[in-house]
């Protein structure tokens, strides 16, 4: 493994839990405010699987690409996208990071090379390889980070991309974020091989199980993976064993999962663990965690105060960008 | 069903569809139903819930996600001498197994001089309305219509949602049904006799004399409330309910026009290149000199749908510029 883990100091842990608050209190949010009508049509929410979006993004750089699935609001948080012109997005409004026409689905803020937000399983990681060889043939040192469920692994658009990514050595970073279930499916009913990351390496992919209930855990493997890549080494795969605690849209009567097994990957969610360990080792305390909490809020109190001000896109727009404007570029 | 022949009961053009599935299911040990989550789930649109409990796995069968493949399979299976019945979550999602609905399911009984007829029933959700943006929300029957080999019909009614999977499963040729996911909730009542429906033929759904309103689908709901609001204006609208895109009614099309001799094609497809377009230009062809009018079109906005709501209304046909497409061919 090249890139030593980090030192962990207090600073470190407290810059991950106010990261993984963010999400967590975002998420909570939102659901409350699609019970209310503010945000409608799908909405997959992140509770759980925290601590690897934020392990990964602290391995990225703001030239690297993001592709990511319809399950990005933690993802697009991780990444600096902001939390104001996220949640307007999730309102609809035209002050939302795709003007509030993607919704809760379809986050992109190409500023931060944030390229979505796709919603159908798979579609996703073509388009990574496409923006990985981009920035190998324009000669960058840059790599696409590509998220995508356990589930999409039986698309065929997942393995037709690991293969041509492997063979022409590109700078692609795949990450299946294994949280078990897609939909109602659980992976061994979907999978003739659960041990996900033996996939990739079928496809001669270095290739690695992570605990992605442990955003260290996360950060080191997707430091090391980059380093490795934007070496020259092609693409690197990681599986991240994690788990979403709420329905898989807003609502699903969850048939398919017992509440005992929530409950028990609950216990060892990614904020608890964290919290515990840290607590123990002197590194933060309660009031830290409170503080955090409260800030996070806070600063979701203004995201929604802020996406319930903004205006509408006028209807007379609907056509604009359906090609692209001729000498705006 | 428990309800009495004299009592129809009320129900859901869901619960339809599902009785239509037991009802196949029951009759015939070929059929088996496949795709995503159509079973533990009960079904993205909760349409195949409780089968799973009745057939078992071996005839509810939940796939991976694989669009292509599991379609190919029930291709496959179908050549095999079995009577499979694929769901796909939704038309969007088609589009991955669009190869094996193309390049096989469609061809191969020609290719194969007839020795290879593809008696597979492929159901999916079509359409727009629940805010779900572009990669969710939009109709490709109108495509698909475009393809010879296939059949592609669209119920629109309790009685069609139960009827025509039947007449779909005695049909020896690849059958598409498009269930428009505005109709799920749609209540009425249904009786015990089993519905008689074909999946050739268009059907009256307002007899009219002034104008012709053409569509399918969820926009008949929107043809007919235009309708009503016509009437008080003395224009009477006929609504056409085309129920098969694949075969075109062409007899019952005509018949229509050449009786109000002017025409409105409301379809949720984008207007180009269309299945709009091509009864348009078989009206040209067969009807010209029985129009008053040019043929008017009511599509959907040449945009991806958006995600709010007042972007996706207006870029959606709806009863009020039905209406006033109609309005402006009598110059009202
Ligand atoms: C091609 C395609 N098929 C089906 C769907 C419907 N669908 C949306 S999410 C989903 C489950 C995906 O599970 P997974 O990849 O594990 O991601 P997770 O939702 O667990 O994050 C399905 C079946 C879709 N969006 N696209």
């Amino acid at each position: 493994m090249s890139a030593a883990p980090a030192e962990i100091g207090r600073e470190r842990v407290l810059e991950r839990l106010k990261a993984m608050l963010r999400i967590r209190r975002f998420e909570d949010r939102c659901a409350e405010l699609y019970g209310k009508g503010f945000i409608r049509g799908y909405l997959h929410l992140y509770n759980g699987e925290e601590a690897v979006g934020v392990g990964v993004m602290q391995a990225l750089e703001p030239d690297d690409a993001v592709v990511s699935t319809y399950r990005e609001h933690g993802h697009a948080l991780a990444r600096g996208v902001p939390m104001n012109a996220l949640m307007a997005e999730l309102f609809g409004k035209l002050a939302g990071c795709s003007r509030g026409r993607g919704g809760s689905m379809h986050i992109f803020d190409v500023s931060r090379r944030f390229y979505g937000g796709n919603a159908i399983v798979g579609v996703g990681i073509p388009l990574a390889v496409g923006l990985a060889l981009a920035q190998k043939l324009r000669g960058t040192r840059s790599l696409a980070a590509c998220f995508f469920g356990e589930g999409a692994v039986a698309e065929g658009e997942f393995n037709e991309s690991l293969n041509l990514a492997a063979l022409w050595k590109l700078p692609v970073l795949f990450m299946c974020e294994n949280n078990l279930y897609a939909m109602g499916t659980a992976l061994d009913r979907s999978e003739s091989q659960t041990d996900i990351h033996l996939k990739a390496a079928g496809y001669r992919i270095p290739s690695f199980a992570v605990d992605g209930m442990d955003v260290l855990a996360v950060e080191d493997a997707a430091r090391g993976a980059a380093a490795r890549i934007r070496a020259g080494g092609g693409p690197e795969f990681l599986e991240l064993k994690t788990y979403r605690f709420r329905a898989h849209s807003m609502f699903d009567s969850q048939l398919y999962r017992t509440k005992e097994e929530v409950e028990s990957w609950r216990r060892r969610g990614p904020l608890i663990g964290f919290t515990q360990k840290f607590k123990e080792r002197g590194l933060m305390s309660e009031d830290d965690y409170l503080r955090l909490e409260r800030e996070a809020d806070q600063e979701v109190d203004a995201a929604v105060a802020f996406a319930q001000a903004a205006d509408w896109e006028p209807v007379d727009q609907l056509m604009r960008f359906v090609y692209a404007e001729r000498g705006a570029a | 069903m428990s309800a009495s022949a004299l009592q129809p009961a009320a129900t859901t053009y869901r619960d339809a569809i599902r009785e239509a599935l037991r009802d196949a299911l029951r009759a015939d040990p070929r059929v088996f139903l496949m795709g995503e989550d159509v079973g533990r789930y009960g079904g993205s649109y909760a349409v195949s819930k409780g089968l799973l409990e009745e057939f078992g796995e071996e005839r509810i069968r939940d796939t991976p996600l694989s669009e292509s493949a599991f379609v190919g399979a029930g291709i496959g299976a179908a050549i095999g001498g079995l009577r499979p019945i694929v769901e796909i979550m939704t038309c969007n999602f088609s589009l991955l197994a669009l190869d094996q609905i193309v390049n096989n399911a469609a061809t191969l009984c020609h290719m194969s001089g007839g020795q290879c007829p593809v008696p597979v029933v492929i159901r999916m959700a079509t359409g727009a309305g629940r805010q779900l943006a572009a990669q969710h929300s939009h109709s490709f029957e109108g495509w698909y219509a475009h393809i010879p080999g296939i059949r592609i019909v669209a119920p629109a009614t309790l009685e069609d949602a139960r009827g025509m999977l039947a007449a779909a499963l005695r049909c020896p040729d690849p059958v598409l049904i498009f269930e428009h996911v505005a109709l799920y909730n749609m209540e009425g009542a249904l009786s015990d006799e089993w519905p008689q429906a074909d999946i050739e033929r268009a059907k009256l759904r307002r007899a009219g004399r002034d104008v012709a309103l053409l569509t399918y689908g969820a926009s008949l709901y929107k043809c007919l409330a235009a309708a009503a609001s016509l009437a008080p204006l003395g224009i009477e609208a006929e609504v056409l309910d085309l129920r098969s895109l694949r075969p075109l009614d062409d007899a019952a099309i005509f018949a229509s026009v050449r009786k109000t001799r002017r025409a409105v094609i409301v379809d949720e497809g984008w207007r180009s290149g269309s299945l709009s377009a091509e009864i348009s230009a078989r009206i040209m062809e067969q009807c010209f000199y029985d129009l008053d009018a040019p043929v008017g079109r009511v599509c959907t906005a040449e945009a991806p749908i958006p995600y709010p709501k007042h972007l996706e209304d207006a870029a959606l046909p709806q009863a009020e510029t039905v209406a006033s497409a109609v309005r402006a061919m009598f110059g009202k």
